[in-house]
């Protein structure tokens, strides 16, 4: 695959706050790419910055190999999907849709054709002569990117564009946004902050922190591999402890020694271990196990929320209900045991990600 | 709406009914007649000998009745007669257009640039706006006056280069100036309310689709803030159209305006309410028929500050 944006060691500071800390990134043809975070991790910032409403401090930005840093928003092959819609109040639905064609002095009848086209792909025939003001947030949505589609752009850059929707209709919409990529055979940069929605649609999860970036990889790598503590309990809800490596797959913590699959750590190194909330087993409390008390139990649906009260707190979750009061084991297999390298953005052993949870770790 | 809503705008529908309502009646029934003076035997009197003959009356010791009688005639005349002063009341609207389009011109772009300010800076800039107003409108003009003077301070100090002395006071280019002078900031504010609810996405979004900063300005901009050039001119030219004051002031009386002629029938030596309430009809009219012009250009349903 092609790279079509190429982003270098780029920085950005707001009023001497380092919003974007020497990130890099390819973003290659035809790719569906999520930008995801906490807010205030630079996301959105590096959004506007391939738009062209931001100019970086430092570093370069490449569209298909040539560099665009200089190059004003409307010079560029790029649209965007802004956050709360941004459409025209002043024009209807066909208007709206028709802007850009308009501007660039298209007949009339391309237009109407285009426009067209557009309406059936957002399915909002009919819509035509509706002031935008009346229509619904899913509608307003639907026309924001017909309007950013218009022009063909190579690729669509989209702020968080269903965060004002309901639960429902932003599944729905979620379905819908890939489809339109895949129909439309075009980049789609994607910002969020909802890690669901990220898995969901993405080809690749850029996950970020504080301006930087975490780690890069397809939903299941992120998933499954997280690089440090913060990805992990970014994407799904995670236990982290802190732990000391004793030695290559063998790893001490919450006052056992377990054994684990990771190795390449010094001997003696502090880790962060990080362990699934549904990866682990409660069964009755033996030696051999983490046992605790359980604190409160959720049910969830699909699984109970059991919060264990151990020497750390523990969130399990499992199809088994339990009675607050119970006394468990908190049973581990090797392979269930993450090891992770301490990452210096959080290493007091707490961090805060403002959307997530605040935990503490020791 | 509850029993107690009803009721809480009566204080002012009786306000409005007492100092808007009735004087406007007023200004009709005086517009449409005039006033006829007879004396006791019936013989129609013109205003010199009717107050010859209140004159000799009084020196009489006033025995027997006040010897003149009054009566009211429907009549069109009044409005008639407003037709000789139509070259004042073109003036008027000429020199209030001229100020009007100015005070635009000059507002338009100030307040789109208050606007995209940080919040805290717009307070500031808005009170610098205010400020002028919070003191006396005479006095401000009075201060253009001595500023505008053949040996006013503009005049001297351009002497200090050489240049000058330049007729300033009691020409139109005055009367003129003290309109924009005392009514920009009446363009300015509407202007900006409507301007800060422009959201700067809606603006990102015009660069986006291919907008450069003029398409941007004449596609999205402008459009969105009619509603507050509409007020804005309204506001402007409205009062400057009526004024009387800044054109007495600036204007050296050789400069009347529609407004020094109404003040000069009520005031003045030729005490005439009939026609002056005629001339305020038909600028009223006039104005009336100006508001619904620039009403349109906001017709469409874009949220505005009506005013």
């Amino acid at each position: 695959m092609d790279k079509i944006i190429e982003i270098k060691g780029i920085s950005k500071e707001f009023n001497g706050e380092q919003v974007l800390d020497n990130i890099s990134l390819d973003i290659h043809d035809k790719e569906f790419v999520t930008l995801l975070g906490p807010s205030g991790c630079g996301k959105t910032t590096t959004l506007r910055i391939i738009g062209g409403f931001v100019t970086p401090d430092s570093g370069d930005l490449f569209f298909n190999g040539k560099r665009i840093n200089d190059l004003p928003p409307y010079k560029r092959n790029v649209n965007t999907v802004f956050q709360k819609y941004a459409l025209f109040p002043h024009l209807n639905v066909y208007e709206n849709i028709a802007f850009a064609l308009r501007l660039s002095k298209t007949p009339e009848k391309k237009i109407n054709m285009r426009v067209n086209e557009m309406l059936e792909l957002v399915d909002l025939v009919g819509f035509e002569r509706r002031s935008v003001n009346y229509l619904s947030g899913g509608q307003q949505q639907r026309v924001a990117i017909a309007r950013a589609l218009i022009n063909q752009p190579k690729v669509l850059l989209l702020d968080e564009p269903l965060g004002a929707l309901d639960l429902k209709l932003r599944k729905e919409m979620q379905t819908e946004l890939k489809k339109i990529q895949q129909h439309m055979e075009i980049t789609f940069i994607y910002v969020t902050h909802d890690q669901e929605e990220a898995l969901t649609m993405s080809d690749t999860v850029v996950v970020m922190n504080r301006g930087t970036i975490q780690q890069v990889g397809t939903p299941q790598d992120i998933y499954n591999e997280p690089v440090n503590a913060f990805v992990a309990d970014f994407i799904g809800e995670s236990n982290i402890l802190g732990g000391i490596m004793h030695r290559d797959r063998l790893v001490e913590f919450a006052g056992n020694i377990f054994e684990c699959v990771d190795r390449g750590f010094a001997p003696m190194e502090p880790v962060d271990v990080v362990i699934r909330p549904e990866d682990i087993v409660l069964t009755e409390p033996t030696a051999d196990t983490i046992n605790g008390v359980v604190e409160s139990v959720t049910f969830k649906g699909v699984h109970y929320e059991i919060i264990v009260q151990a020497s750390d707190t523990w969130i399990v979750h499992s199809t088994k209900a339990r009675e607050p009061g119970d006394i468990v084991g908190i049973t581990l297999s090797p392979s269930d045991i993450h090891i992770m390298k301490k990452s210096s953005a959080f290493s007091q052993g707490s961090f805060i990600t403002d959307e997530t949870e605040v935990r503490n770790i020791e | 709406m509850n029993r107690r809503s009803r009721y809480s705008a009566f204080p002012y529908l009786l306000w409005m009914s007492v100092f808007i309502i009735v004087p406007l009646i007023l200004i009709l029934v005086f517009a449409f007649t005039t006033t006829v003076k007879f004396d006791n035997t019936g013989n129609r009197l013109t205003n010199d000998q009717a107050a010859e003959l209140i004159a000799d009356w009084e020196a009489s010791g006033k025995a027997g009745d006040f010897p003149v009688k009054e009566k009211f005639y429907f009549t069109f005349d009044n409005i008639i007669q407003v037709g000789n002063y139509s070259s004042t009341l073109i003036n008027s609207v000429i020199l209030a257009s001229i100020a009007t389009v100015i005070c635009l011109f000059l507002g338009y772009p100030f307040a789109y640039m208050v606007s995209r300010m940080r919040v805290s800076r717009q307070k500031i800039m808005i009170m610098f706006i205010m400020l002028p107003m919070w003191m006396n409108f005479l006095l401000r003009t009075y201060a253009w006056m001595t500023l505008l003077e053949k040996n006013g301070w503009i005049n001297r100090f351009l002497e200090l280069f050489g240049i000058g002395p330049f007729e300033m006071i009691n020409t139109q280019g005055a009367v003129v100036l003290g309109m924009i002078y005392n009514f920009l900031p009446y363009m300015i504010l509407p202007l900006y309310s409507v301007m800060t609810k422009i959201d700067d996405h809606t603006i990102e979004a015009a660069y986006d689709l291919g907008a450069n900063r003029v398409k941007a300005l004449t596609k999205v901009i402008l459009p969105l803030s009619m509603p507050g050039i509409a007020s804005g001119i309204t506001m402007v030219f409205v009062p400057a159209v009526s004024t009387f004051i800044i054109s007495k002031l600036l204007g050296g009386g050789t400069n009347m305006l529609i407004g020094d002629l109404i003040e000069l029938q009520f005031l003045g030596n030729t005490y005439n309410p009939h026609l002056g309430s005629a001339i305020s009809l038909v600028l009223l009219v006039f104005v009336l028929l100006c508001i619904s012009v620039t009403n349109q250009l906001d017709s469409d349903k874009t949220e505005g500050v009506l005013l």
